[in-house]
């Protein structure tokens, strides 16, 4: 049945011809955004793929979860314990500082801060390509998640939401080479840029002036400015900075708060309709977290 | 597609996709090995009238679309890859285990500067070394794939 020679076109007009869909898609996708919605079902397409390729690792997880010693499961309860009670404490102080924060505001007649809704979602894969960092995660256009969405961990910012798939959304990391937050020095609130460099661990700040004010340590929070990312979640940590006078502008390099080689469970957050503009309203539930 | 047992390819490619996007720790994550490569290579020379570059180019998309790359991207490199393989399969099939395996090589260091080229007219990225480190896993694989892929081909008869 094996035929010595083959039949249909030759290997040359096959190659030429997958060649040429390669070519168009690349154009199609790279330099125009209608590809925007097919990503969207083919994401969701492929998804069924990416959660039986996370079961072997989601196992692994739910046995070191499961087969643990009574002991440390005490110990771990004690901690938790404390930790409730301080964290607590903390909250009560938070909802007091903040009714006294909306209230100095609409003294001052500024606009009071967005409450923030948040969502949880875990991380399904994370990328082999090296020349991407994203994720995917396991919430999607269901869960109500939208292009653009603000992600955070446990510790700072994440990035934002890319691709959104039915039960599935990709998300570009804050290291990725394409990708840019607004952020200022918390120390004196000088704006800076912070671009991904491809590296996990750095972040690096373009067209910084020699008179700017900024060294080592210094803590980088999210300025709100592109309406992207919402105010005053920390970013980075400065980790270096070359004052070489024969440079136009500063060399400073910093490292991402969040554990972006260690992502888990991650933070949705979605703007709620608020329509307050300058009119702070009197009454706010103060729940917190919900 | 389907006779002769042709799902058994179609299986074998799912399972290689998998394990290209298996969550693995961070410090084996940069020798992972091409599994989805490896395998069209031996379905191609094994059976070049089932598998051939118009199958190498649909796994490089499902790839791409699995990796968030910019589609086309990991497709063009593989179908590259795979056309060698067409080209030649009569001659391969007839080399020794370790030739072929330096073949193996050369054609995954060709998809990686393939898929880097790309990259580099498109996004600004830079060369690392790291890049090529699958191609050394792959090299050592290929043997091993090779033997089971055979023993799966005659026992479920696929030709």
């Amino acid at each position: 049945m094996n035929p010595i020679f083959k039949h249909g076109p030759s290997p040359q007009y096959r190659l030429a011809f997958v060649l040429f869909c390669s070519a168009i898609l690349i154009f199609f996708d790279y330099k125009t955004t209608s590809f925007e919605l097919a990503r969207g079902y083919l994401q969701s397409f492929v998804s069924p793929l990416q959660y039986i390729a996370n079961t072997p690792k989601q196992m692994m997880t739910w046995a070191s979860e499961n087969i643990i010693s009574r002991q440390k499961l005490m110990a771990k309860n004690q901690q938790y314990r404390l930790n409730e009670v301080v964290y607590h404490e903390q909250t009560l102080q938070l909802d007091i500082i903040k009714q006294e924060n909306d209230h100095l505001r609409s003294l001052l007649s500024s606009p009071l801060r967005i409450e923030l809704k948040k969502m949880v979602a875990k991380v399904l894969s994370v990328d082999s390509d090296p020349y991407k960092h994203q994720v995917v995660v396991n919430r999607g256009a269901e869960d109500g998640v939208y292009e653009g969405q603000p992600v955070l961990d446990a510790l700072g910012i994440v990035g934002q939401v890319l691709h959104v798939g039915q039960n599935s959304a990709r998300v570009i990391l804050i290291t990725d080479i394409s990708h840019a937050v607004p952020v200022r020095v918390q120390r004196n609130g000088l704006r800076l840029l912070a671009s991904g460099s491809g590296r996990v661990d750095r972040l690096v700040h373009n067209f910084v002036p020699h008179s700017a004010d900024i060294k080592t340590g210094d803590l980088l929070v999210s300025s709100g400015l592109g309406g992207k990312y919402p105010e005053g979640y920390p970013v980075a940590k400065v980790s270096f900075v070359s004052q070489g006078k024969s440079r136009k502008f500063v060399r400073v390099h910093s490292t991402p708060i969040a554990e972006i080689d260690r992502l888990r469970y991650l933070l949705l957050l979605t703007k709620l309709e608020n329509k307050n503009s300058g009119i702070p309203k009197k009454e706010k539930d103060s729940g917190g977290i919900h | 597609m389907m006779a002769y047992n042709g799902i058994i390819i179609l299986f074998t490619l799912l399972i290689a996709l998998m394990a290209t996007i298996m969550p693995m720790p961070l410090s084996v994550e940069a020798f992972r090995p091409d599994w989805v490569l490896i395998v069209l290579m031996y379905w191609c020379m094994a059976v070049p009238g089932r598998v051939n570059i118009i199958t190498a180019w649909v796994m490089g998309f499902l790839l791409d679309v699995l990796l968030g790359s910019i589609l086309g991207v990991h497709a063009a490199a593989m179908a590259v890859a795979i056309f060698i393989i067409a080209k030649n399969f009569q001659k391969i099939r007839n080399f020794s285990l370790w030739q072929q395996s330096l073949i193996v090589g050369v054609l995954t260091t060709l998809y990686h500067l393939v898929v880097f080229w790309l990259q580099r007219s498109l996004i600004d990225v830079t060369f690392l070394m790291s890049y090529l480190y699958p191609v050394l896993t792959s090299v050592v694989l290929w043997p091993w794939i090779f033997l089971l892929l055979r023993k799966v081909r005659r026992h479920f008869s696929v030709k």
